[in-house]
């Protein structure tokens, strides 16, 4: 049987609070296969920070075990530490040090004494070759993030968890941010990603795991997710004048902050036909109409507005 | 072993690229208070047949190490906690020993290299002797240990700057000014005398002028006993915390 990069089992956490408890996780169970692109999606204060920490070690769980590639993140923590490679959300960085003596470092500290070549490709790949000498004070937002994800990767872990990765980076800088770790996903790391862009979660996760109030409520891949709580959408803009039929304004829903426009949520493509000849026999004339499919955004928001799904 | 020297390392580099306000300030401290104590009283007082100013010397050679080991492991764990850079020696496999041991170390290294800039800017003076040296490098150990240890629990327990400066200001300060670094306790009347015989610190100074002088107002073992113990003692209790994740992990 091969063994899960991360296998959670009834993790529960608790803060302590002076008004009440906080419970940031509940009983969360979950397994990652090894080479997974995995998301771990949800609102702020969900617990994925939390769930995350309690995989890295920061953060210790009241019960429950959590095991990396099937090391006790507690009794085994050394193990388990050094399959692991973080992103922490935070843009954290240490002043006294530059680029490169700062990765030499964090190669120290998993027990790598010359690891130049590589500090050398992570820096290459991440377009920092020309920072490697620089104080980190004087980089500015979008490298230090990553430096972050050099640090994290410094001693090749075959899990990497990256959280919110790409808040703060600009659009150029988070492609290749992406084509990076997509190249290490390919190369058989497995990846857990938490992100609040969720067309990037769509675009790069194969599974995704919906977290709400300390719990996992769906646990699914991203394409039966989307297709359970997401259907194609076809919008529609009349012309200047144009009134909706009342046989369709039942089905249809306007959008408020666009005039004359209608949209209507579809079970099947065929639904397309009935609209438009329903449009066309009223006389009523488009002056714009586009088709959206089902994605990871509509399906997030159904998802957490009907509350819907039970502990996975 | 590559962890925990990677570890001490990053300590040492840490104070050493700030040196001039690690090692050379404390150094010009110590100088300071030297001229002027000296200036004041070198020919008044003679203590346990010693010239005031040699007298002085150990002491202030001393203070310089406890409060710079102090200094060492507090600032360096309180910046990192609140800058959380701190995070990037978490996530690591380095053990709660291996920590422990590293931020000691590092503590005791630097007030060694901070006394030793006092001893050698202040040397001059005179009437210094090497009359026991391996008490010196005992308690120059010792005491670097014990502060770096303090400095451990100070650097866990306050979460901001203010609350460590609290910590520093209210009872390392009072401990170390108060530990017979200026005088010899058998000049204060019996209430402070006692007193005294109760500050940690005050074992510390006596048994490493010992090793200067061969005169002091304890037994070196005596002195030799008590900072064994208290150094055990904070150790045990910094690590303790240490593997509980006291304020490092939730």
């Amino acid at each position: 049987m091969s063994v899960s990069a991360v296998s959670v089992r009834q993790v529960s956490k608790t803060f302590a609070s002076a008004r009440q408890p906080v419970h940031a996780l509940r009983e969360v169970s979950l397994d990652i296969e090894a080479g997974e692109f995995f998301g771990l999606l949800g609102p702020n204060g969900a617990g994925k920070t939390t769930l995350i920490s309690c995989m890295a070690g920061l953060c210790r769980q009241d019960a429950g075990d959590i095991r990396i590639l099937g090391h006790d993140t507690r009794s085994a923590y050394r193990l388990a530490r050094r399959a692991l490679g973080v992103v922490p959300q935070e843009l954290v960085f240490d002043p006294f040090f530059s680029v490169r003596e700062i990765l030499r470092l964090q190669s120290g500290y998993f027990g790598i004494k010359k690891n130049d070549a590589w500090i050398d490709e992570l820096l290459s790949e991440l377009d920092l070759s020309d920072k490697a000498d620089h104080s980190m004070r004087s980089l500015s937002g979008g490298m230090k993030r990553r430096v972050l994800v050099a640090q994290a990767l410094v001693h090749r872990p075959p899990v990497m968890i990256l959280d919110e990765p790409t808040a703060g980076v600009d659009v150029g800088l988070r492609q290749g941010l992406w084509q990076f770790i997509r190249r290490l996903n390919r190369d058989g790391h497995t990846i857990i990603l938490t992100t609040h862009y969720l067309e990037e979660a769509e675009a790069l996760c194969g599974r995704l795991a919906l977290m709400r109030s300390g719990q996992i409520c769906a646990l699914e891949k991203t394409e039966t997710l989307i297709r359970q709580f997401a259907k194609h959408r076809l919008t529609v803009r009349l012309a200047e004048g144009g009134c909706l039929p009342s046989m369709l304004a039942a089905s249809a829903e306007a959008l408020p902050e666009l005039q004359r426009t209608w949209q209507w949520t579809l079970d099947e493509l065929a639904e397309i036909e009935s609209v438009l000849a329903a449009l066309r026999e009223s006389g009523c004339r488009l002056e714009d109409m586009s088709i959206a499919p089902p994605d990871l955004e509509t399906a997030f928001l159904k998802f957490m507005d009907n509350g819907a799904g039970a502990a996975a | 072993m590559t962890e925990f020297l990677t570890l001490l390392r990053k300590e040492l580099l840490r104070f050493w690229k700030v040196g001039f306000q690690t090692v050379c300030a404390p150094v010009l401290t110590a100088l300071l208070y030297l001229m002027i104590f000296s200036q004041v009283l070198d020919n008044h007082v003679l203590v346990h047949g010693v010239r005031y100013t040699a007298f002085l010397i150990p002491g202030l050679v001393m203070m310089s190490v406890l409060q710079n080991a102090f200094a060492n492991s507090s600032s360096s764990l309180i910046q990192s906690k609140i800058t959380g850079n701190l995070v990037f020696v978490l996530l690591t496999p380095i053990s709660n020993l291996q920590f422990f041991v590293a931020y000691l170390l590092a503590a005791t290294i630097r007030g060694a290299v901070v006394g030793s800039g006092v001893l050698l800017a202040t040397c001059w003076v005179g009437g210094l002797n090497l009359a026991e040296p391996l008490w010196i490098i005992v308690f120059t150990v010792l005491g670097g240990a014990l502060m770096g240890a303090l400095g451990l629990i100070a650097g866990m327990w306050a979460e901001k700057f203010d609350q460590l400066a609290a910590f520093q200001n209210f009872l390392i300060l009072p401990l170390t000014m108060l530990s017979g670094v200026f005088y010899s306790v058998q000049s204060l009347p019996a209430f402070w005398q006692e007193l005294s015989r109760m500050n940690p610190l005050f074992y510390l100074i006596d048994g490493f002028r010992f090793g200067f002088f061969a005169v002091s107002d304890a037994s070196p073992w005596l002195s030799f006993g008590v900072a064994l113990g208290f150094t055990a003692a904070i150790g045990l209790l910094s690590f303790i915390l240490l593997v509980r994740g006291y304020k490092l992990r939730t």
